[in-house]
C-alpha cells in the first residue's frame, strides 16, 4: 500500500486501500471558521467508513449535524483538514474538476435556472466533463442522455421545459443528469426534500434499483429516518459534527439513541422485512 | 431531442452577417448627403480591388473616407459590448448585467481619461502613447468590475439586486470623476459628451482599427473557449464544479476578457449603453441561451444595433448628429425597466 505523502504527490496513481470497497472515507475531519484568527464556527470530527458498488449510504443526522459537510468532503468539493477519501483509490480532492465530474455526481438539494430550458439540454449537461471544451455533443451523448432519461421513468420529460415541470418531475430530471455523467459515485444531498411522499418513494425505488443494476455507490444525506431505514444498506449517523455509529439500519436505530440525537420521543420497531421502523411521538398526546 | 450543430450554428450566424450586410449598405446609403445604390456599389468594389484613387466623385470620398471607417467602429464596438454583456449576464448569473449599468464602461472612461491626461507628460513611441488609451481603458473597466463584484456581494453570494445597485451607484461616482476631471482640465481631451454619451464621429488612425480587430478576435476568442462552460454557471458556480467545470479559470478568463472588450469600446466610442442588454436578451429569444451560439450572434447582433442605432444618430435631425449612446439609452433604459418589473414578478 503506498503511503498517503506519496498519493498526495500523485493523485494518478491508485492506491491499494480499502479492500473490495469503492468509497473509502478515512479518519476525515473539517473545520469551518469565518476567518483563519477565529475559533472555528463549525467542526466535523474524524469520521470513517466504506461502500462497495451498488451499496447505499445514508447520512442521518438533524439540521447542522454536519451531514452535508460531509458530502462536500466526499465530493472533493471541500479539502478535508485531516484524512482522506478513497474513490476507487484516488483521492477525490486531488482531481481535476473535470476528471472528478466524470467519476463523481451530485445532485443538489435545488437547481435553480437563470434561463429556460428543456430537460434534455439540461441532462445533456451532464456530457460536460467527458467532452472537450469546445465541441458539438456527438450521437453518443444524446444516447446516453436518452437511456439516463428513460432509467428515471421522464424519456415523455425530454422536451419539456424545466420551470413548467412538477417538483418531483424536475428532481427525476436533475436525477437523469446525474446518470449522463456516468459517475461511479452518486452523492445526493436531501433530494425528498421539496417531494410529496409519491414522488419520495418513486425517486428512492428509482435509485435503488439504478444502484444495483448500474453498480453506482450511493451516498445520501437525509433527515427522513424511516426513508433512510427503507432504503440504506448503510447508515451513518451524525450529530453536532460527530460521527456517532456506522452500520446497517437494523443496528443503528436503537431507542434511546435516535432519541438523543433527534431530541425526541419516539418508538423503533422491527418491519416485516427486517427493516426498522420509526414512530415519532408527541410529548403531549401519544403518537403524533 | 436537437443538440447544436456546427451546420446548424453557421446556418444562424450567416443569416446574421447578410442581415449585418444589408444594414452596412443602408447605413451607407444614408446621411446628411444622399447617395445612389450605383456610385454606392461602384466606390465600394473600387475600395475592394484596392484602387481608391480611381474614387472620382466627392460623395464617394463621404462614403469611403466618412461613413465606411464610422461603420467599421460601429460594428467593432456593438461587438464587443454585446459580448462582454453576455459575458458578465452569465458570469455573475444576472441577466441584467451589462457594461453600461453595471459602471464598467464609466470605469473604462476614467481610465482612458486618466491615460489621456498623463500620456503627454511620459517620453514614450507615438505607437505606445495611442495604445494607453485603450490599456488605461481596460484597467479601470477590469478595476470596476471587480470593485462592483465585491460590492455586490451578501453573505458570500452575489445578490442581483445589489449587484445591480453598487454599479448604478459605482457608476455614477465614477462619472462624477469624470465630470471633476473634465471640467478642472482644458486642452486637447475630447469634448465631454463622448465619454459620458458615447459617439462613433472621431476619426481614427488606420492601425487603430487593426489593434481593434485583432483585440476583438482574440479576446471574444478566449471568451467563446469557455461557452459550453458558460452554459452550466448559469446554474450557480458549485453545481458547475460538480459538472466539471473549472470554475476559477473560467471566472478569471472571462472577466479578463470582457473587461478588455469593454475597454476597447469605450477607449473609441466613450459609453455606449445597453447595447451588451438589449442585444443578448433578443437573441437569447431568437436562438436560444446555449451560449456557444448565443456568443456568436450576440456579437453580430450587437454589431447591427450599433450600426442601425448610429444610423439613425446621423439622419433624425440632420444634418446636426445626436450622439450614438443617446439612441442606444433611449431604447435601452425602457427595456431594461420591463425587464427588471418582469423579474420581478
Amino acid at each position: 500500500m503506498s503511503s498517503g505523502s506519496a498519493l498526495a504527490r500523485n493523485p494518478f496513481e491508485p492506491a491499494r486501500a480499502g479492500g473490495d470497497s469503492r468509497l473509502s472515507v478515512e479518519q476525515v475531519s473539517y473545520a469551518y471558521s469565518a476567518n483563519p484568527t477565529q475559533a472555528p464556527l463549525f467542526t466535523l470530527e474524524a469520521t470513517s467508513f466504506q461502500a462497495k458498488p451498488g451499496e447505499i449510504v445514508a447520512i442521518l443526522g438533524p439540521n447542522a449535524s454536519g451531514k452535508s459537510t460531509l458530502l462536500n468532503l466526499i465530493a472533493g468539493s471541500l479539502a478535508p483538514l485531516s484524512g482522506r477519501i478513497l474513490l476507487d483509490g484516488f483521492v477525490t480532492h486531488s482531481l481535476t474538476p473535470k476528471t472528478r465530474a466524470q467519476r463523481i455526481a451530485v445532485v443538489q438539494q435545488e437547481s435553480r435556472l437563470l434561463f429556460p430550458a428543456r430537460a434534455w439540454e439540461f441532462v445533456l449537461q451532464g456530457r460536460h466533463a467527458h467532452g472537450r471544451s469546445l465541441r458539438f455533443e456527438s450521437e453518443d451523448d444524446v444516447i446516453i442522455a436518452k437511456n439516463a432519461l428513460a432509467q428515471v421513468g421522464a424519456a415523455d420529460l425530454s422536451d419539456r421545459w424545466m420551470d413548467e415541470i412538477s417538483g418531483g418531475e424536475k428532481q427525476r430530471v436533475i436525477l437523469a443528469r446525474a446518470l449522463a455523467q456516468q459517475p461511479l459515485l452518486l452523492l445526493l444531498d436531501e433530494p425528498t426534500l421539496h417531494l410529496d411522499i409519491a414522488a419520495q418513494v418513486g425517486l428512492l425505488d428509482a435509485l435503488r434499483r439504478l444502484a444495483a443494476e448500474n453498480r453506482y455507490t450511493v451516498v445520501v444525506v437525509t433527515h427522513e429516518l424511516n426513508l433512510a431505514a427503507e432504503y440504506a444498506d448503510q447508515v451513518v449517523l451524525m450529530q453536532r459534527g460527530r460521527c456517532l455509529r456506522v452500520g446497517p439500519p437494523a443496528s443503528i436505530y436503537r431507542r434511546e439513541l435516535l432519541e438523543q440525537v433527534f431530541q425526541t420521543p419516539l418508538t423503533v420497531e422491527m418491519g416485516a422485512s427486517g427493516r426498522p421502523r420509526v414512530t415519532v411521538l408527541s410529548e403531549r398526546s401519544g403518537e403524533l | 431531442m436537437k443538440p447544436l450543430t456546427l451546420r446548424r450554428l453557421l446556418l444562424q450566424c450567416s443569416i446574421l452577417v447578410i442581415i449585418l450586410f444589408v444594414v452596412v449598405v443602408v447605413a451607407l446609403k444614408f446621411g446628411a448627403v444622399p447617395v445612389s445604390l450605383y456610385a454606392l456599389g461602384r466606390d465600394l468594389l473600387s475600395v475592394l480591388f484596392g484602387q481608391s484613387s480611381q474614387i472620382s466623385s466627392d460623395y464617394g470620398l463621404i462614403i469611403v473616407n466618412i461613413r465606411l471607417p464610422r461603420i467599421l467602429l460601429g460594428m467593432i464596438v456593438g461587438a464587443s459590448l454585446s459580448v462582454a454583456g453576455t459575458s458578465f449576464q452569465a458570469l455573475l448569473r444576472n441577466p441584467l448585467a451589462d457594461p453600461y449599468v453595471l459602471g464598467v464602461s464609466s470605469g473604462a472612461s476614467l481610465g482612458a481619461i486618466l491615460a489621456l491626461i498623463v500620456a503627454p507628460h511620459l517620453s514614450i513611441s507615438p505607437l505606445f502613447a495611442a495604445l494607453l488609451t485603450p490599456l488605461g481603458a481596460f484597467l479601470g473597466a477590469a478595476a470596476t468590475i471587480t470593485a462592483v463584484y465585491f460590492l455586490g456581494r451578501r453573505e458570500g453570494q452575489i445578490d442581483s439586486t445589489t449587484l445591480l445597485l453598487a454599479g448604478v451607484i459605482t457608476g455614477s461616482f465614477l462619472s462624477a470623476i469624470i465630470l471633476f476631471l473634465m471640467s478642472t482640465l482644458t486642452g486637447s481631451l475630447r469634448g465631454l459628451s463622448f465619454w459620458m454619451m458615447g459617439e462613433l464621429s472621431t476619426p481614427l488612425q488606420k492601425s487603430v482599427y487593426w489593434f481593434l480587430g485583432v483585440g476583438f478576435f482574440v479576446a471574444a476568442g478566449a471568451i467563446y473557449t469557455t461557452a459550453s462552460d458558460l452554459n452550466l454557471l448559469l446554474a450557480g458556480e458549485k453545481e458547475a464544479m460538480h459538472l466539471g467545470v473549472d470554475v476559477p479559470r473560467v471566472r478569471l478568463v472571462v472577466y479578463i476578457a470582457a473587461s478588455f472588450l469593454t475597454g476597447l469600446a469605450v477607449s473609441v466610442s466613450g459609453a455606449v449603453g445597453y447595447v451588451g442588454l438589449i442585444v443578448p436578451h433578443v437573441m437569447r429569444f431568437i436562438f436560444g441561451s446555449d451560449h456557444r451560439t448565443l456568443l456568436p450572434t450576440a456579437a453580430i447582433g450587437g454589431a447591427i444595433a450599433v450600426i442601425m442605432a448610429d444610423t439613425l444618430a446621423r439622419t433624425v435631425v440632420a444634418p446636426t448628429e445626436v450622439p450614438v449612446g443617446a439612441v442606444t439609452a433611449v431604447i435601452g433604459a425602457p427595456l431594461f425597466i420591463y425587464l427588471l418589473r418582469r423579474r420581478l414578478t
